[in-house]
């Protein structure tokens, strides 16, 4: 293995080289995820004052300015408090759950490119690693139902599970057309790729059914049946309290960022933008973007109601699911015909705006095409169900007169 | 050996990473009280007593739904090499991938007819 | 030898496998033998990076972790008395020769010849070069593997309709 920068110099001063490289990683781990972890304690706050004013109220603040020491304060409630653990638990998997949960979606921010120059490590199969990494958090949800060995826990825990395993169907098939068009798997050859024109406005199906199905994997309304208070308790973590409760609280926040950040990098150009070839003005930008989507996917939760199971896994199956394979195979044919006939270029990364053009033009004209045959369909199907609605409200007049 | 330079941050990274919020779990396990009694220990059922064995009624729908998923994500990890390559050849790639696809749409269209993804 | 970090690596995930199999085998409860059988698939996977196919290494943590260990969970949940199942149907020290002796008639007879005469074999890692891309090149390509992977697709709908066809609660239309 090369030994560059960090691992260089300590080799130099004189330490083992295996021990430098190690030395080095572990500079970089920290770096890495030092990113993530500060801004899941920025995102308690953020969460609860944006959640707050949709609600018309002011949210935290009274401890620190604007309430900005709220996260400390809850930390340290969560510290403090006993943690009970039921006698009937299966202790190594009740206590290994949260730290699955959490490392999961740390582990993600290792493939995320910073800027053009910093990323923790540049995966030939990134989006593989990504969606791998994620599908253990899957695990250790079930893990945590079973292992509270309550009820409740494990019926919420199967319903979490079942959730999350058909929403992420329509996830990873809305990802093949970031790795279709980049030709790569590698996160930062498909930022890189996005240099001519951002994949979302080549294909903004597959970046709406990626926000959507991303939104219902961290189950954020209104696709939160997962954590309906008023129907199963507290759902799979009614046996957690304390800290281990806050871990899995913590790892849900960090979760939700984490996709806005990858929408931004698989849709919408990553740390492109002006001067981006200044590194902190790229990260600037990855960072704006990424609120601006976070933003948006906190609106939506604070402002439409929760689907039921049922009427969930409908839309799914569907309408999700169909739509996101047809989506491929029209958005794979016409690159296809376009690049035979010589309208599109064959390599991305490095291709210009003006190159970019014509595939654009034909790619955002069938998404548009594909959006309302949509809209439309679904329009009708609304109709007819709340047709059929009416028709079975009762009638008030007596009956057998 | 590039690649496994990259896989070697990976590997650092996946020891760590539960590592991080093991620390404020250790951090409370110290800090905290601890003064369990039976009745706090037991099983949480609204208050109540825990009635029968933690047996749950399951519902073949999850293992239905875990099922179609099992063969839906096989099928998207083969389309990933396929879609990497895709800008490299020519139109005979394209005509595989949709018989790919359609072959699987296929299977989705059985199971819609006989109402297996229905949540009953 | 010399012991580098990839030789480490291999030992660290040797033993996951190894342990995790054990794990599967000797516990009582089934859903701790369905965790160890994830850790032995993981350190799999580890294997499989050593052996420059980070590819298949996610093809295993995606598709075995993330589905297959669910689906086992699920059908575990189909089976009652999952904590206590004490009862031997076999007898052990028989078992444990056989075993013991199996395997080392196959160290013996076929895997130490062919590792002491190719000196290929004793590297933990392999020079293979060709990539993932590579690999999806013979799929979408006419002279190379694309009609197994038509038949690969072929064969995960008719696993699919086979799968229904047993799962799903019969009602009097069939």
């Amino acid at each position: 293995m090369d030994c560059t920068g960090l691992c260089d110099a300590l080799y130099k001063g004189g330490l083992d080289q295996g021990i430098a490289q190690f030395i080095s990683l572990l500079v970089g781990v920290l770096l890495v995820s030092g990113v993530p972890l500060i801004t899941v304690i920025l995102l308690i706050w953020v969460e609860r004052k944006i959640a707050a004013r949709i609600q018309d109220r002011i949210g935290p603040n009274r401890v620190g300015p604007f309430g900005l020491l709220q996260t400390f304060a809850d930390l340290l409630k969560l510290l403090i408090k006993e943690d009970i653990t039921p006698t009937a638990a299966d202790r190594l998997l009740y206590n290994a759950a949260p730290l699955v949960s959490f490392a999961s979606v740390l582990l993600i921010w290792g493939v995320i490119p910073y800027t053009p120059y910093h990323f923790g490590a540049n995966l030939e199969i990134g989006v593989l690693y990504m969606v791998a990494v994620a599908s253990l958090g899957t695990l250790s949800i079930m893990t945590a139902g079973w292992a509270s060995n309550n009820k409740y826990a494990l019926l919420g825990a199967f319903r979490v599970v079942a959730l999350l395993v058909s929403y992420e169907i329509p996830m990873v098939f809305s990802l093949l057309i970031p790795v279709l068009l980049a030709g790569s798997m590698s996160l930062v050859d498909i930022v890189h790729a996005q240099g001519g024109m951002w994949f979302g406005i080549m294909a903004p199906i597959s970046a709406v059914l990626f926000f959507i199905s991303a939104q219902a994997e961290t189950g954020r309304a209104p696709f939160d049946l997962i954590e309906a208070e008023s129907e199963l308790v507290a759902g799979f973590n009614i046996e957690y309290s304390g800290m281990k409760f806050g871990m899995f609280f913590a790892a849900e926040f960090l979760h939700v960022f984490t996709n806005a950040i990858l929408l931004v990098v698989f849709f919408f150009g990553g740390w492109f933008g002006p001067f981006w070839d200044k590194p902190l003005i790229a990260f600037m930008w990855l960072g704006l973007k990424a609120s601006v989507f976070y933003f948006i996917s906190l609106w939506i939760r604070n402002t439409v109601p929760r689907l039921r199971i049922d009427q969930v896994m409908w839309f799914n199956w569907f309408r999700l699911v169909p739509l996101s394979i047809a989506n491929v195979i029209v958005i794979a044919t016409l690159v296809k015909i376009m690049q035979l006939i010589n309208l599109a270029p064959r390599n991305l990364i490095g291709a210009s705006f003006i190159e970019m053009l014509p595939l654009t033009i034909v790619l955002l004209a069938a998404n548009v095409a594909m959006g309302l045959v949509i809209v439309g369909q679904l329009r009708t199907t609304g109709r007819a169900v709340r047709m059929a609605a009416q028709n079975r409200t009762p009638v008030t007049a007596a009956v057998g007169d | 050996m590039e690649i496994l330079n990259q896989w070697a941050f990976i590997g650092v990274f996946a020891v760590a990473a539960p590592i991080f919020p093991a620390l404020p779990i250790l951090i409370a396990w110290i800090l905290r009280p601890s003064k369990p009694n039976v009745l706090k220990s037991q099983t949480y059922e609204c208050g109540v007593e825990t009635v029968g064995d933690t047996w749950v009624q399951f519902r073949v729908q999850y293992y239905i739904y875990g099922l179609i998923f099992l063969i839906f994500d096989v099928e998207m990890v083969l389309l990933f090499p396929w879609a990497m390559a895709y800008n490299r050849l020519d139109a005979f790639a394209s005509i595989v991938g949709v018989i790919f696809i359609l072959l699987l749409l296929d299977g989705l269209l059985y199971a819609w007819n006989k109402g297996v993804l229905e949540w009953k | 030898m010399e012991i580098t970090i990839i030789t480490i690596a291999f030992i660290v995930f040797s033993l996951i496998s190894l342990v995790g199999a054990y794990g599967v085998v000797t516990c009582h409860n089934l859903f701790r033998g369905t965790i160890w059988l994830m850790v032995s698939l993981f350190g799999a996977a580890g294997m499989f990076v050593l052996l420059s196919a980070p590819f298949l290494a996610a093809v295993q943590v995606l598709v075995y972790i993330g589905a297959i260990a669910i689906l086992f969970t699920f059908a575990v949940m189909l089976t009652r008395s999952v904590s206590n199942l004490k009862t031997r149907f076999n007898r052990l020290n028989i078992n444990i020769a056989a075993a013991v002796a199996l395997f080392a008639l196959l160290v013996v007879g076929i895997i130490a010849p062919v590792f002491i005469s190719n000196p290929n074999l004793q590297q933990p890692i392999s020079t293979v070069t060709r990539t993932t891309i590579d690999l999806g090149e013979s799929f979408g390509s006419g002279n190379s593997f694309a009609l197994p992977f038509e038949v690969a697709s072929l064969l995960l709908t008719a696993t699919m309709i086979g799968a229904i066809v047993i799962a799903r609660e019969t009602d009097d239309e069939v």
